[in-house]
């Protein structure tokens, strides 16, 4: 049976859909069967930062209303054989996602998928909570900056007590914390929360820290998940993420500055 | 320029940042986790204050807090107009 993981933040804009993307890709490098399904129903976003946004026919939508087999809706990926997206739809009727619908489609794929990431749209509304309720695993995408930190507590909420686990009484959802856009030189300045501040509120395990790198939104511009991207730090970050969650112990890159020469820690900033 | 920083130093944010969210956190996770029975509580005592004197409905507030290892259960009534004693708003007993 696939292993449901949603990715979620409450907040928008902290990096939800790049971090699906770079984890489901990088799952798939890892050799495991993987699909990436965008929950952001009337916000299509998910195929651009996959690059596949032309090769959408069918999408979520059709297969719950049976226009469409999910076969016939899953996009296969062209750079990695094991990793299929599976676009949502676009129109504007937000509650289109049915309960029962979805069901159908996720008993379907944790039958055909060792991974089945599922992209949340922000906010804590019916698409939030449609995206978190399969839930196995929940990876809680965070900014080091407070209204991120606080977003994200209330979805820790959320998934306490709104998830098909909880209301079912199994073990709880296994909690992820991924810090984004950080910046190791700011917070040694004092400037922005640190991972060890960001951990000690929202007490969940840290599954990485992706430093804020200009190569996200060359990653995004063309269509490739950042973890394909060799010279990306991002990219690299997201690889020890993916690895971590799979069990192995990776040293935590990208918490502290980078040493400089003398002129520039006096002068410079980071670029 | 960092030059001009270390002549004319800030204090840092990150720990006005961290203690601010410690504080609406703590107060956000009382409310999420605290039981469903406040609000009925806060009607029911609104009733029976409204039974002696003139209160506004918005008169009574009931929150559950911690203060240490205890809940404290804070109810604030305020009168309409001061009574018999100074004090407007009486406070404070503990579950």
């Amino acid at each position: 049976m696939g292993k449901v993981i949603v990715v979620t933040s409450g907040k928008g804009g902290v990096g939800k859909t790049t971090t699906a993307a770079a984890m489901a890709a990088g799952l798939a490098l890892r050799g495991h069967k993987t699909v990436v399904i965008d929950f952001d129903v009337g916000l299509r976003n998910l195929d651009l930062i996959m690059g596949c946004e032309r090769r959408v026919v069918f999408d979520f939508i059709n297969v719950i209303n049976g226009d469409a087999k999910l076969n016939q809706a899953l996009i296969k990926d062209k750079r990695l054989d094991k990793l299929f997206i599976f676009p949502t739809s676009q129109t504007r009727d937000k509650d289109a996602l049915k309960r029962e619908g979805v069901d159908k489609v996720m008993d379907e794929l944790r039958g055909e998928f060792d991974y089945i990431l599922c992209d949340s749209p922000a906010g804590i509304e019916h698409g939030a909570l449609t995206a978190l309720y399969h839930a196995d695993h929940a990876v809680i995408v965070t900014n080091p900056e407070i209204s991120s930190v606080r977003d994200s507590d209330r979805i820790l909420g959320m998934l306490a007590s709104k998830s098909r686990r909880a209301e079912r009484n199994e073990p709880p959802v296994a909690e992820h914390l991924l810090l984004t856009r950080y910046s190791p030189d700011r917070v040694a300045r004092g400037e922005m929360l640190s991972i060890d501040d960001v951990k000690e509120i929202l007490s969940v395990r840290i599954l990485g820290i992706i430093p804020e790198s200009e190569t996200v939104l060359r990653a995004s511009n063309t269509g490739t998940p950042v973890i394909l991207d060799p010279t990306s730090p991002a990219g690299r970050a997201y690889e020890d993420a993916v690895a971590r969650f799979l069990g192995e112990q990776r040293e935590l890159r990208f918490a502290k500055p980078e040493r400089r020469g003398f002129i520039r820690a006096l002068f410079g900033r980071t670029p | 320029m960092r030059l001009f920083e270390f002549l004319f130093p800030r204090a840092p944010s990150a720990s006005i940042a961290k203690e601010r969210l410690q504080l609406v956190l703590a107060h956000e996770r009382a409310g999420r986790d605290g039981p469903d029975f406040l609000q009925d509580l806060q009607r029911d005592l609104l009733r029976i204050v409204q039974k002696y004197v003139e209160a506004s409905d918005d008169a009574i507030e009931v929150r559950l807090g911690r203060n240490g290892g205890a809940s404290v259960l804070e109810i604030n009534v305020e009168l309409p107009r001061p009574a018999r004693t100074t004090r407007p708003r009486t406070a404070l007993s503990s579950l």
